[in-house]
């Protein structure tokens, strides 16, 4: 052989080269024909800058009201139900004010409100901390209205983001999610997830998508509210403007969007923005 | 310099080579894939048509679904303009599987197989690729035909 080893390495250098730029060049050209075509928002969509929600407890009577908001959120979002703490999947769910709210319970505090049972749910914070920790991006605000969303393609279910979020919202699912949905139950149009992954409310961003209000929202029959907390005249904004609410562990800094009205009472008479 | 043992390298190579290519260089030719022109024209007359032309969706299908996921998941965009103009929303469950469907009534009005031949599987199966899309995604119910 009168090749040398410098030669060699040369040749079989260069031809990585040419190999992986040829990939390169061929994968843009098809990138290309793809970026061409284009994408809008569905008409109906709602729009907003940064979504949140007031939620009035005093609104809030009974169990069963509280069961038909989790329910319908469970319902249309195909979330199983395995009976178990051990191996739960929420995306809304219900705790005691003491749990909700650490710190702010004492002792001479109204029966009422230290046994009711609170609606919690992802608080889609200013500041994720959930966003921050997420070594494949799949858990990411979205720039447009603010929502903490998940691409459940991504997730490789290394739940850093359950560790990091301080209010409990993520849930891991252990074992295949369709095993904890009856067959006849399933909504045909939305997907059910797949074990291994993590999983969270995403403000029906289907339904925003479709011009509808959050599914819990429509079920609390105006207990809750949903809106853009960027626009001065929405309602949400009147309701937080003219009532005292609370938020979940402000003091951790993710800045919660969700607010919580205790002792409310009667916000109907929204005073109206001059 | 001399390359020490550089014949049996050499020699090493590309028999590895000749093994590595092989599945290919044994297939050359013999694709069987039919290109039906004059039934894809029929098809456009009757309206059935997919959201991109043929020629562009049978290699790049993977590809626009993965500009839709991002679309739809990162942006909240559903909307897609195809190339012709049309819209349609970005969606594999409501929007491919209308007409990629083994229940798929108007091709089944004439031909008995046809539908269940241009489902997904009609193609993964012979091309050997198991996407896991119906982990998560719900597939629509399929007869036995
Ligand atoms: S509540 Fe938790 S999961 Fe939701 S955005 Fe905040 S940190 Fe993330
Ligand atoms: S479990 Fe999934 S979403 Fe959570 S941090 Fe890991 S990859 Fe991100
Ligand atoms: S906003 Fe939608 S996803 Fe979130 S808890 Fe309410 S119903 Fe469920």
């Amino acid at each position: 052989m009168s090749m040398n080893r410098r030669d060699f390495l040369k040749i079989a250098g260069i031809s990585t080269i040419a190999g992986i730029g040829g990939t390169a060049i061929v994968g843009g050209l098809q990138k290309g024909v793809i970026e061409a075509a284009q994408t809008a928002p569905d008409t109906d969509t709602l729009t907003g800058k940064k979504w949140g929600m007031a939620i009035d407890m005093d609104k809030i009577k009974s169990e069963e009201t509280l069961k038909r908001v989790t329910e319908a959120c469970h319902r249309i979002h195909n979330v199983p139900d395995f009976s178990n703490t051990k191996d739960e999947v929420k995306w809304i769910w219900t705790e005691t004010f003491e749990h909700s709210f650490p710190g702010q319970e004492h002792q001479f505090m109204p029966d009422a409100i230290k046994h009711k049972p609170f609606l919690l749910l992802c608080n889609h914070c200013d500041k994720p901390a959930c966003v921050r920790v997420c070594p494949t991006k799949a858990t990411f605000k979205r720039k447009d209205d603010g929502i903490v969303m998940q691409d459940m393609h991504r997730c490789i279910g290394c739940r850093f983001c359950m560790a990091a979020c301080p209010f409990g919202a993520r849930s891991f699912n252990y074992r295949d999610p369709r095993t904890g949905l009856k067959p006849e139950e399933i909504n045909l149009d939305y997907p059910t997830r797949t074990k291994g992954v993590v999983e969270k409310c995403t403000f029906c961003r289907e339904r925003l998508a479709k011009g509808l209000q959050p599914a819990c929202v429509e079920a609390s029959n105006g207990a809750l509210v949903f809106g853009d907390l960027n626009d001065p005249t929405s309602e949400i904004r009147r309701i937080l403007a003219s009532k005292y609410t609370i938020r979940r562990k402000p003091e951790l800094g993710t800045e919660p969007n969700i607010y919580y009205i205790i002792g409310g009472s009667d916000y109907a008479v929204v005073p109206e923005i001059k | 310099m001399k390359i020490y043992g550089g014949g049996k390298i050499f020699v090493g190579l590309i028999i590895f080579i000749g093994l590595a290519t092989s599945p290919f260089l044994f297939n050359i030719g013999k694709s069987s894939i039919v290109r039906d022109t004059k039934a894809a024209e029929i098809m456009q007359s009757m309206g059935l048509q997919c959201v991109e032309k043929k020629a562009f969706m049978l290699p790049n299908h993977m590809r626009l679904l993965d500009k839709w996921r991002d679309s739809v998941v990162r942006k909240g965009n559903r909307l897609y303009k195809a190339s012709d103009g049309k819209e349609y929303e970005m969606s594999l469950q409501n929007t491919c599987l209308n007409c990629h469907s083994e229940k798929n009534e108007t091709c089944n009005a004439c031909h008995s197989n046809m539908a269940r031949k241009h489902t997904c599987n009609g193609c993964h199966n012979y091309m050997a690729v198991n996407p896991y899309c119906w982990d998560c995604h719900i597939k629509p119910k399929e007869t036995k035909s």
